[in-house]
């Protein structure tokens, strides 16, 4: 891919994030408020109805959340980006892993933005600095590369089988519950969570959490693994992607 | 280039599965273009011609990269202009100014190239007025306006044209025609697909006739068209 379609992917990114917002009065501050909003009903639900007893709960919350969301909406939106530019991949030549990268690369964005209503919780908390925390931006590369991977796979099988979109929703609902976000992973038995920590989404989540909430450095064996698995599932999306791209044309 | 036709449809995965299980996933396939062999050298401006479903627009989507062709190659060189259908890269909640940019980014173009001939494409297409208004409001002929002045600004080799100028009404499709002669002018190469044989005869110097996606006559445009159209009238009867 040249450098031109570098171009390109930064005016899809514009345009989705200009229509996000569009005629919407708050605008961009959205991306900050919803955050919050969710992490504060979140913390209402499982402070008063099911106890887990976890030091500093809504910033606990809203890091597991920040990223299974990311996660959650940037995939579901890659799937459908080769169906709903279909109009355009019939009329013009231009490489089709440009549209769910972008898809992904829009929703980053936001989440960049959501990482303000992150630092608001950590300043309302207390949270002591440490120069640890400026490692942040490792695991969020990881996500980036794990949920294009996942992205690309996701848009090439929904144009050849619209099942994909019916199926999905409910696999990110078992991942949602599969992953640590509200509870700790204390809280279920040991055979299940030796399970849960393959998930390289928690491997993530943990990796940020442990930087946030605590200011640690993890072991270098969750890095190995989170940065492992996301160039793997990046590397299989790609290459399925472009097993997949030629017999688009046929379904679009 | 061979289309699968699907005999039914199988849109889901379930059926997918079921139908390979019981070796029923049959396809037929339809040949569109079958041995169709020709070169266009730079400069020229080539017609494709043809009857309605004889392979015209596959051509061009092939020669344009939208299409693989299933046999065959095609080399291109140089840069490709496709004007196949005017305005297919338009999002219609963005306003037309945005459209510019997202469409020239589409074409190949930095923000900063767009920027310089951005006020000649809006002028170009007369709609200095709505420019900032979202493309769904805009009427077809607006879009063709506009999606012919943007494609006709970005700098390219080859300008690939599929009967797009058919929604513009008189005085713009002239000052389309006048434009193409100029680019014509410069050593840009043209193809050309119309069912209108006088603007054929009049743009291009040479026309391929295709009919079944086979090549029926390869020639100067007004010998072809002429031989086309009295086929034409022959078939009626």
């Amino acid at each position: 891919m040249t450098i031109r379609y570098a171009h390109l992917i930064v005016e899809l990114v514009k345009r989705d994030l200009k229509l996000k917002y569009r005629r919407s009065f708050l605008g961009y501050f959205w991306s900050l408020l919803n955050p919050l909003m969710m992490m504060s009903v979140m913390m209402v639900v499982f402070s008063y109805m099911f106890r887990f007893n976890i030091e500093n709960y809504p910033l606990y919350l809203i890091c597991g959340q920040t990223i299974f969301t990311f996660f959650n909406e940037s995939t579901n939106r890659a799937m459908y980006s080769i169906l709903e530019n279909s109009p355009l991949l019939k009329k013009v030549y231009v490489p089709k892993c440009v549209f769910p990268l972008a898809r992904v690369l829009s929703c980053f964005t936001t989440t960049a933005l959501s990482l303000v209503a992150v630092l608001i919780v950590m300043i309302f908390t207390r949270v002591q600095f440490h120069f640890s925390m400026l490692l942040f931006f490792v695991p969020l590369i990881f996500l980036l590369f794990f949920a294009s991977g996942m992205g690309m796979i996701l848009s090439g099988l929904a144009v050849k089988f619209q099942d994909v979109t019916h199926l999905y929703s409910v696999f990110t609902m078992v991942l949602m519950y599969a992953t640590p976000i509200f509870y700790p992973i204390e809280a279920v038995p040991e055979n299940v969570a030796r399970i849960i920590r393959l998930n390289p989404l928690y491997t993530i989540i943990y990796l940020f959490r442990q930087l946030m909430l605590y200011g640690q450095i993890p072991g270098a064996g969750s890095w190995f693994y989170a940065a492992g698995m996301s160039l793997a599932m990046f590397a299989l999306g790609a290459l399925m992607f472009d097993h997949m791209r030629k017999s688009f044309i046929f379904y679009i | 280039m061979q289309f699968i036709m699907e005999q039914e449809r199988t849109n889901t995965l379930k059926e997918y599965l079921v139908k390979l299980v019981r070796r029923n996933l049959r396809f037929s396939s339809f040949t569109a273009l079958d041995s169709v062999s020709f070169s266009v050298n730079r400069g020229e401006s080539v017609a494709l011609i043809g009857k309605n479903g004889s392979g015209k627009s596959t051509m061009l989507k092939i020669i344009a990269g939208v299409m693989d062709a299933t046999a065959g190659t095609v080399r291109v060189g140089g840069s490709i202009a496709p004007l196949i259908e005017l305005g297919a890269g338009f999002d219609p909640d963005l306003t037309g100014r945005e459209n510019v940019f997202l469409n020239g980014a589409l074409l190949g173009h930095r923000h900063a190239y767009m920027q310089q001939n951005y006020d000649s494409i809006v002028e170009y297409a007369e709609l200095e007025q709505f420019i900032d208004v979202p493309v769904r409001s805009y009427s077809s002929g607006m879009i063709a306006r506009l999606g012919f002045s943007i494609a006709t600004h970005v700098q390219a080799d080859i300008l690939v044209v599929d009967e797009v100028l058919a929604v513009g009404d008189y005085n713009f499709q002239q000052k389309c025609y006048g434009t193409m002669e100029r680019l014509l002018a410069q050593g840009k190469t043209l193809l050309f697909v119309s069912h209108d044989t006088e603007m054929v005869k009049k743009l291009c110097q040479r026309a391929i006739w295709l009919n079944h996606g086979h090549v029926m006559a390869d020639g100067p445009a007004t010998q072809v068209c002429d031989a086309y159209l009295d086929w034409m009238k022959g078939n009626e009867k």
